[in-house]
């Protein structure tokens, strides 16, 4: 099991390289903020140690205390990339300029 | 049922890939994030439907709680304090994996009955993910001038600090994974993290704080994919590792548009006026 798990992992490590290779400077926060959004997938752990049953009172505490964490993460850092990204739709031109001047 | 579990998992990966190559270009960037967000929502209905799932509750109770909180401050935050929002969600994100690697703790005894990898992959996600929440909070002030921007730092004992942190809490995660079960030491791991996160974020300089919530973010990646690990979780291996590594990249790829190194990033002292992203 941690033999394919950890085959899995230097895939998906490889993956991550291989998407990020040219990217225009105006879209580096938007970027940043989306894999930010992507990484509150740490909401399936806090679902998954919960949900399989965890007892006692301070557990249950801190699980939904994470899970509530990890929705803030997830809802959040979607609506925030979203909101970022729909600054550039509102000014398509200045945008356009911007994308070529990172490319130089 | 834990196949079709595992199948959603896999469509809720393409469309995350999907989503991110999306994001890196300024004409596909609002679809990936959609595609993107549309993958989380598989990937937690998946979750949902996995046997034997139950506190059914208190999981509402958690996700009405983070969507009561996030949307709103999602919504509503100026467009000026976008980059120390991207560093609260962080934040809370290594939150959640810090708490959870506690937990994990507390229920299994000290990992006691684990296989040694189900520890050590714990203890690093309790690290890194409390070093990403206490770092990203410390950025957040400095982005909100709740602290002052400038870099704030102790001298010459910052470093030799800074190491000594890194060996306290290595030395209790150690000693957790060699069998120690005290409740004390995993807080000690966490505690030391902590003030370590503190540390490190305290003497950097306002104008280099996006590329340091990069770093965070990345970091934040990495221990979600320990905690997949830990938890034998295909979907928090494969998103964490996805975001730890595109984190790295994009990290580098901001630190070389500002002309700064990392390392000169991290070491601090420099950037002293506010945040220009």
């Amino acid at each position: 099991m941690l033999v394919e798990s950890l085959a899995v992992l230097v895939l998906a490590g490889f993956v991550g390289f291989a998407v990020i290779s040219k990217v225009p400077n105006t879209l580096h926060t938007p970027l940043m903020s989306g894999t930010n959004a992507i990484h509150g997938i740490v909401l399936l752990g806090g679902l998954i140690v919960l949900g399989m049953g965890a007892d006692g009172v301070l557990n249950k505490i801190l699980l939904v205390i994470a899970i509530a964490f990890g929705t803030i993460n997830v809802v959040g850092g979607f609506l925030v990339t979203d909101r970022m990204l729909g600054m550039f739709k509102e000014k398509p031109k200045e945008q356009q300029d911007a994308a070529k001047e990172a490319k130089k | 049922m834990t196949t079709f579990v595992s199948i959603l998992y896999i469509i809720a990966f393409a469309l995350f890939i999907y989503g991110l190559m999306g994001l890196t270009g300024p004409r596909t960037a609002v679809r990936g994030n959609w595609i993107a967000a549309v993958g989380m929502a598989i990937a937690v209905i998946a979750t949902f439907l996995l046997p034997g799932m139950g506190n059914w509750w208190l999981i509402a109770l958690g996700i009405v709680l983070g969507t009561v909180v996030g949307v709103p401050a999602a919504r509503q935050v100026k467009m000026t304090a976008m980059p120390q929002m991207v560093a609260l969600f962080n934040g809370v994100g290594g939150g959640a994996v810090a708490l959870i690697a506690w937990v994990e703790f507390r229920t299994t005894d000290g990992f006691a009955h684990e296989p040694l990898y189900v520890a050590i992959a714990s203890l690093f996600a309790a690290v890194v993910g409390s070093v990403s929440f206490w770092g990203s909070n410390i950025a957040f002030g400095k982005l909100q001038e709740l602290i002052s921007g400038r870099p704030i730092s102790i001298g010459r004992l910052q470093q030799p600090l800074n190491v000594l942190l890194v060996v306290a809490a290595l030395a209790c995660a150690v000693v957790i994974a060699a069998g120690g079960g005290s409740e004390w030491l995993i807080i000690g791991v966490l505690v030391a993290s902590a003030v370590l996160g503190v540390m490190v974020v305290l003497p950097i300089g306002g104008a280099d704080m996006p590329v340091v919530i990069s770093l965070l973010n990345a970091f934040t990646g990495l221990s979600a994919a320990a905690m997949g690990l830990a938890l034998d979780n295909t979907a928090l291996i494969v998103a964490g590792m996805i975001v730890g590594a595109s984190g790295s990249i994009l990290t580098n790829l901001m630190a070389k548009a500002m002309n700064r190194s990392i390392p000169a990033i991290v070491a601090g002292g420099f950037g002293g006026g506010t945040a220009v992203a």
